[in-house]
């Protein structure tokens, strides 16, 4: 068994209104100097080992992410 | 023989009753089509129709599209059906790849239900035959990801290949690039837009009539 984390972002090109709410919220919570947020999907997938890195991009490129507004990593975390 | 026109329901869809009313409207007979169940049941054409599909959870549209309907939908849909999608449904064939592109958060971030003035750029689709070239259409519009993106080259070959079929008028909503409300196939066989054709029959119901025109072009294209 192993733990996967894939991490979904949208692509620096497409815009991305949620984190700039968040942005312009920041100020008048009094942080000031935050100059950019984006915001995204964090996924944990438990997995056993019949499970390959091929199958795991397969996943993510083809349900977790849209690619063409998102981007994303997949990080394996033994446990 | 009347035209057989499919009406897909997901867990979560909102407008397959409007969509078969319509579709009855234009004198063609609505046929349900279920999301579990890859029969199409000899239908001349689907509406996938507006709502929340799985809740819109992952992404909007993006669990309905590995629905085993959407298989037989995919496969008629190469082969030449027509295949309507509205609002849900726009992003659910965007999601399955028969429309370039994806839909993401309105720019405002707010969720708008309005009647939204549409120009006709385009009507030489299966769906758009009914129209004049040019024509501005009163129909109402209701969603919150309803803004279209896609990378320039793919808007870039949209425009060449005149396959932006609906545009906003009066002002752009959402943040849509290039104003896009929806868009067509290669072969005009499929098309999609966010606002709602089928919620626009009848002056009684709905701000006019204009979205019956896609019903009747489908009607017209079935019969002949």
């Amino acid at each position: 068994m192993a733990r996967v984390v894939v991490d979904v972002m949208p692509k620096p090109e497409i815009l991305d209104p949620q984190g700039q709410a968040a942005l312009g919220a920041l100020p008048r919570l009094g942080y000031t100097g935050v100059t950019e947020v984006r915001q995204g999907k964090h996924f944990e997938l438990e997995v056993d080992d019949t499970v390959d890195d091929e199958t795991l991009e397969k996943i993510a490129e083809g349900f977790l992410a849209n690619p063409v507004i998102e981007q994303w990593t997949i990080r394996r975390i033994e446990s | 023989m009347s035209a057989r026109i499919g009406v897909i329901t997901f867990p979560g869809t909102l407008d397959d009753g409007d969509a078969a009313r319509a579709a009855r409207y234009a004198d063609a007979e609505a046929v349900p089509l279920w999301h579990a169940d890859e029969d199409l049941k000899g239908v001349d054409a689907v509406v996938v129709p507006g709502g929340f599909s799985y809740g819109d959870y992952l992404r909007a549209g993006v669990i309905a599209r590995y629905a085993p309907v959407m298989n037989s939908v995919i496969e008629a849909a190469h082969k030449g059906m027509p295949v309507l999608g509205i609002c849900n449904g726009f992003q659910i064939l965007c999601e399955a790849g028969l429309l370039p592109g994806a839909m993401v958060r309105n720019a405002g971030l707010h969720f708008l239900c309005r009647d939204q003035w549409l120009r006709v750029e385009n009507n030489e689709t299966a769906w758009t035959t009914r129209y004049e070239k040019g024509a501005e259409i009163l129909i109402p519009m209701k969603n919150i990801d309803g803004c279209y993106v896609a990378e320039q080259a793919t808007l870039d070959q949209l425009e060449a290949e005149e396959r932006v079929v609906f545009r906003y008028v009066g002002g752009n909503p959402n943040g849509s690039r290039n104003d896009i409300a929806g868009i067509r196939s290669e072969n005009g066989r499929v098309v999609g837009l966010m606002p709602h054709p089928e919620h626009a029959i009848d002056a009684l119901t709905g701000p006019s009539d204009d979205g019956l025109g896609m019903f009747f072009s489908i009607l017209a294209g079935a019969l002949t």
